[in-house]
């Protein structure tokens, strides 16, 4: 457990001392922030016609705008994450490091589950930024904050799911560009899995369209915790670890 | 200390070590030579389980590289060919970082990177970036990271490859001082190395056991006879070569003189003998007495490189003589 600490400590001190953390976290910021003020500009529109027509009750908050802004995180979490993910392993193989890690008296778990942690914790440190433009949300409404809990449930499970397979895909490559690459095209197959069930419903379909993790975020979004989704989201990580492990394995025995 | 049995480790095609057996006693410093490629790496990465063997086993302190892993890395030093080094970190911090990997209690800590600081004398450099340093401070760097644990057995992969003279002769030193709390294997293909630096050889070419042997014991052993190399100069007339050689050749116990080099007027012999019988007091005699000028009188000893070569070319006689 220590070893793991000592680890998860290292690699989340890594994010800050190098740019790419801070290049994720400005992104991140910049394009939310976007997201943000259209999503508000709409409902604030909106909600003015609304009262024009002389309808009474209030627009709902959680629905027109925290929704589509979780859902909007999501697909941006799909672009962070194989940056976040690339160098965990390509770059202690480029830089020899991982020898050094490789014979200390540390098991491959250890490594593995410390990485994998340093990097969801990363990946929360961004969800906080997005957290930080819901605040004005409160200050001008009273939107439920329970829904909103459970909408970042789902993207932390979300995130560490494929954080989980960006590990195993950096861990096949000594070359960043290649595990950022790899990582995006499976982010973005998992994400696109989803649009095949609406128009298609054979079951193949319907297995396709399971795989995808946008169809397990929704039910989250709308601030619906259904343990289905989280068995999904956690055998993903459960999956992605493993594999991660296999590949560390094949290190030793192919290297 | 180390023993290893018929180690081999095979790749998907190639076999980089085939049937390797040698023991390692405790304290001794090791060289481990042969030239690129000949599987001295695939070997150390063995011994500190970074790979698994293919065939035949390998036992540090007693225990086994591929059941009781955890146990061998806890008692093993490695400093492999690059550094493994994170150049984000300063030094301190780095040192810190591995230390904690290695298994030290927080307590002791602090004063371990302390105490191997200076030891490697980067303590000047404590909180510089590992990124800044020049190559040879980084060497210094992976060897403090090599000894933080204070591991029984080091093992050192080409130590000073790439490092200017200066470095090489202070990194040599360090890993002299080194020896005695720590059994030592340091990989090299620079043969004078092992002279320097080692008490034991162990020679492999092509993934194949050449030689292990001290290294006074593989010098004496392949050199069947000594010689002796002279140099004359004349005092009155100038010198004839053929005169001088037959002289020479007449004083007791010499088996061969060959005229090596003509400097000026003065004449440069190889003289050898039979081992074990004394000819330098005989020769000078000779020289004095036949009324030329001795200007020296030195040993040749065999070198490394000539070990080296007598043996690859042996085992290539053999392997040749066998087909036939």
């Amino acid at each position: 457990m220590r070893n793991t600490w000592t680890l998860y400590c290292k690699e989340l001190k890594g994010y800050f001392s190098s740019w790419v953390g801070y290049v994720v976290i400005a992104f991140f910021a910049v394009i939310f922030g976007y997201f943000f003020y259209v999503a508000t500009a709409i409902f604030v529109n909106s909600s003015f016609q609304s009262q024009m027509m002389g309808r009474g009750m209030p627009m709902d908050m959680n629905e027109w705008v925290i929704r589509p802004l979780m859902m909007n995180v999501s697909v941006i979490g799909l672009f962070v994450i194989p940056m976040i993910t690339m160098r965990l392993f390509a770059e202690e193989k480029r830089s020899g490091t991982i020898e050094l890690l490789m014979t200390s008296p540390v098991r491959d778990l250890e490594i593995i589950l410390g990485k994998w942690l340093a990097a969801t914790t990363f990946y929360a440190v961004i969800l906080v930024i997005s957290a930080l433009n819901l605040a004005f949300v409160f200050i001008y409404g009273q939107p439920d904050w329970k829904p909103i809990l459970v909408a970042y449930l789902g993207l932390l499970l979300q995130g560490g799911a494929l954080l989980a397979i960006g590990a195993f895909i950096s861990s096949m490559t000594r070359n960043q560009i290649i595990a950022a690459g790899g990582t995006f095209a499976v982010c973005l197959l998992l994400w696109v899995f989803e649009w095949l069930s609406s128009y298609e419903t054979t079951a193949l379909a319907r297995a396709v369209s399971y795989a995808s993790v946008l169809t397990h975020f929704e039910p989250f979004a709308k601030g619906v915790l259904d343990t289905r989704d989280m068995i999904y989201y956690l055998s993903a990580i459960f999956f992605g670890l493993f594999l991660t492990a296999r590949s560390m394995e094949s290190l030793r025995w192919r290297a | 200390m180390i023993k290893v049995e018929s180690l081999t480790k095979r790749y998907a095609r190639t076999v980089a070590v085939n049937d390797i057996s040698f023991e390692v006693e405790k304290g001794q410093i090791v060289g481990f030579l042969g030239p690129n490629g000949a599987g001295k790496t695939t070997t150390m990465r063995v011994l500190t389980c970074f790979l698994p063997p293919t065939a035949g086993t390998a036992k540090i302190v007693g225990f086994d590289v591929l059941k009781q892993p955890l146990e061998v890395k806890r008692r093993i030093g490695y400093l492999p060919e690059t550094p493994p080094l994170y150049p984000e970190m300063e030094v301190v911090e780095y040192l810190t970082f591995v230390g904690k990997l290695k298994g030290i209690a927080r307590a002791d800590l602090k004063q371990r990177v302390e105490e191997v600081a200076e030891r490697c004398a980067i303590g000047e450099y404590r909180y510089k970036l590992i990124s800044k340093l020049s190559r040879g401070y980084r060497q210094r760097v992976g060897l403090a990271q090599a000894i933080i644990h204070n591991p029984d057995v080091l093992i050192l992969d080409e130590p000073t490859a790439g490092l200017d003279p200066k470095q090489i002769i202070e990194t040599r030193e360090l890993i002299k001082g080194l020896a005695g709390d720590h059994t030592i294997i340091l990989s090299t293909h620079i043969l004078s190395e092992v002279e320097q630096t080692c008490q034991h050889v162990i020679i492999i070419d092509k993934g194949k056991l050449v030689a292990t042997d001290s290294v006074e014991n593989l010098t004496h052993r392949l050199r069947g006879s000594e010689s002796v190399a002279v140099e004359i100069a004349p005092r009155d007339s100038a010198l004839d070569p053929v005169l001088v050689r037959q002289r020479l050749e007449q004083v007791a116990g010499v088996s061969r003189v060959i005229q090596k080099d003509r400097r000026d007027s003065r004449l440069v012999f190889e003289v050898e003998s039979q081992q074990g019988r004394p000819v330098r007091g005989e020769l000078a005699r000779a020289v004095v007495e036949a009324g030329w000028n001795l200007n020296e009188l030195r040993p040749v000893a065999l070198s490394l490189e000539e070990i080296f070569l007598a043996l690859t070319a042996a085992e290539k006689a053999d392997a040749t003589g066998g087909a036939q």
